[in-house]
């Protein structure tokens, strides 16, 4: 029982993770269609970007996360105005490839920036650790379920209540339509690529004091970002969170109670369950289309 | 007249080729330059089947390393482990490829889009964990040593002029198989689905056993590339068979431009020769070789084949209009 509380406390770090990374992905997919395949990459650069701020440079611990977070999405900006934009009529495939060519540049710049060793980030709260039911909770997991949520309730307000958030979902919905009522679809698509990117650098500051940070972590945290997403329903923002969840929980006991060399085949199984049984996903309301 | 003209065509595409691979083979000393010709074979024959499925399909694959993967380790365990023949071995690579093909692609290839590329990543992922984790049978992430050379009578297959001859013969006779399949009903009723499934099965074509013979068999190609790849190295890891390896497959294909055999080969050349001429580069490798994907893809995205020819056209007309 203590074990089983105890891999749920992990699973549901990791999983809100998961869910900042998918939140991130499914936003983009939803306003401009096109499937990031280097968003882990901006996941690694987020994490070694705290590195870089707080560790080394010693700043602020919020100063550093804006700092980083506002790098890495700049970067998000500059990747859409200089690859997607210039090649955005082609055909899905076409994109999936620049956008894995840009996960390769990515991940040398970084291995050149920070060399290939790997980073150990401290714990960003020194408080002692909670004892519930016999198994340990650590506070750092507290604040970062908490800083998720509040990430994706912050997304979730963006949309419901500001007028730019509006036209983004318009976009989304039907970009033609949403052109000739005069909302600038090209910024709108600009905002989008700062804002799944600037959340992609958040997941990383948050999962930086819990695994090692290299500069090749991010293909598999995106995999599973995207893994997660398609288990919530590709293009709904709390199915994704949702799925984030789920999958950390899962993972976390499937490592802990089955075999821990299972660990990072549970998402791939779970994804192809999904696409089998329901491939909208399990938190979508509308029937997707398997376009 | 117009098939007399093709067939004929087609014949001295398939001489020159001969003739080039008969010529690389006799004149090339070097060892170096011969095995990444073999390479570039290798490669070649993974892009051949990718490319029937993508080019002519338009079936997007994101985890075909994994049947690349599959021949390879088939062909390991059986021949090192319990020490059959290799040629039984690649008997049993091919079914065993082409039956995870069809139990994978029945439920799979329902899929489209970006559903289906996410579908076929995850199984590529799901097949890679167990080449790693599997450590008992296939020696884990430290990989599976000690895989031995071919032999066919009294011809030792090392690697050097002879393999290249055996891979580059395999190609062939891949190329001509592709090039029978494409001329004939099932090629066209491919092409069909390539450009408006709903209207192929409209006018009668069942598109879903096509798509999942064409997956089978692109598969089967991608096992006999393991299976040779396997026996050339004698030495085989999970890392050679994973997700950037599938991502390298579908990028021959749409580098060289898709739904074309010349273009295959065109794809495979480039993206063996390009690591081996970026090494000099050392850590700059991996910038060099993502710029290079990037900038192709943005301004040539119908392939490396289809924007040389359009260039050529475009150079020959305008000196036209200036005149």
């Amino acid at each position: 029982m203590q074990e089983i509380i105890q891999y749920l406390f992990s699973g549901i770090t990791t999983g809100s993770i998961y869910a900042v990374i998918a939140v991130g992905l499914s936003m983009l997919y939803s306003s401009t269609e096109l499937i990031n395949f280097s968003h882990g990459e901006f996941v690694m650069l987020g994490a070694m970007g705290i590195v870089t701020t707080w560790v080394h440079l010693a700043l602020p611990l919020p100063l550093a996360f804006v700092l980083t977070v506002a790098a890495v999405a700049f970067m998000g900006m500059l990747f859409e105005r200089l690859a997607i934009r210039t090649a955005k009529k082609h055909q899905p495939i076409t994109l999936v490839i620049i956008t894995v060519g840009a996960s390769i540049l990515l991940r040398g710049v970084a291995m050149i920036i920070w060399g290939k060793d790997p980073f150990s980030v401290p714990p960003f709260s020194s408080h002692d650790s909670i004892e519930i039911a016999g198994a340990a909770l650590v506070p750092q997991s507290v604040f970062i379920v908490i800083a998720a949520f509040i990430l994706a309730g912050a997304i979730h307000l963006f949309f419901k209540q500001t007028l730019t958030g509006k036209a983004m979902v318009a976009c989304a919905v039907n970009k033609k339509a949403a052109w000739l009522s005069g909302i600038p679809s090209e910024t709108m698509g600009v905002l989008a690529f700062i804002i799944s990117t600037g959340t992609g650098a958040a997941a990383g500051i948050f999962i930086a004091p819990i695994t090692m940070s290299s500069y090749d972590m991010g293909t598999m945290l995106g995999l599973k970002g995207f893994c997660a997403a398609m288990i919530g329903g590709l293009g709904s923002l709390w199915g994704a969170f949702a799925g984030g969840i789920l999958l950390g929980v899962l993972e976390s006991l499937g490592a802990g109670l089955i075999s821990s060399g299972l660990k990072d085949a549970i998402a791939f199984i779970l994804l192809l369950l999904i696409l089998y049984i329901c491939p909208g996903g399990l938190f979508s309301a509308k029937i997707s289309k398997r376009f | 007249m117009i098939i007399v003209a093709e067939q004929k065509r087609i014949f001295i595409e398939h001489t020159l080729f001969i003739i080039a691979v008969i010529l690389c083979g006799i004149l090339i000393e070097n060892t170096y330059y011969l095995q990444i010709m073999t390479f570039i074979g290798i490669n070649t024959l993974l892009a051949l089947g990718l490319n029937m499925l993508m080019g002519y399909a338009g079936q997007v694959s994101l985890g075909h390393a994994a049947f690349y993967g599959i021949g390879a380790y088939t062909t390991a365990i059986l021949s090192t482990t319990f020490g059959l023949s290799p040629w039984i071995a690649l008997v049993c690579a091919v079914g065993g490829a082409i039956f995870v093909a069809f139990i994978v692609g029945l439920p799979t290839l329902k899929l489209s889009g970006y559903y289906l590329g996410m579908g076929t990543l995850g199984f590529g992922m799901i097949v890679n964990i167990t080449f790693r984790e599997w450590s008992s049978v296939t020696g884990g992430s430290s990989g599976f040593v000690g895989i031995p050379m071919l032999e066919l009578g009294s011809i030792l297959f090392e690697a050097g002029r002879s393999y290249f001859f055996l891979v580059w013969g395999v190609v062939f006779v891949a190329m001509v198989l592709c090039r029978r399949i494409l001329n004939s009903r099932m090629g066209r009723a491919l092409r069909s689905i390539h450009d408006g499934e709903n209207a192929s099965m409209a006018v009668g074509v069942n598109t879903h056993i096509l798509k999942l013979q064409i997956f089978m068999f692109s598969a089967a190609l991608g096992s006999i590339a393991g299976f040779l790849y396997a026996h050339f190295v004698m030495f085989i890891s999970p890392d050679s068979f994973g997700f950037m390896v599938s991502v390298k497959m579908v990028t021959m294909v749409v580098i060289g431009g898709m739904a074309s055999i010349w273009g295959a080969i065109l794809g495979a050349s480039l993206l063996t020769l390009l690591p081996e001429v970026l090494h000099s580069f050392q850590e700059y490798e991996m910038i060099i070789f993502g710029l290079i994907l990037m900038v192709v893809m943005i301004f040539m995205p119908q392939g490396l084949t289809r924007g040389l020819i359009d260039i050529y056209e475009h150079s020959r007309k305008s000196p036209k209009k200036s005149v």
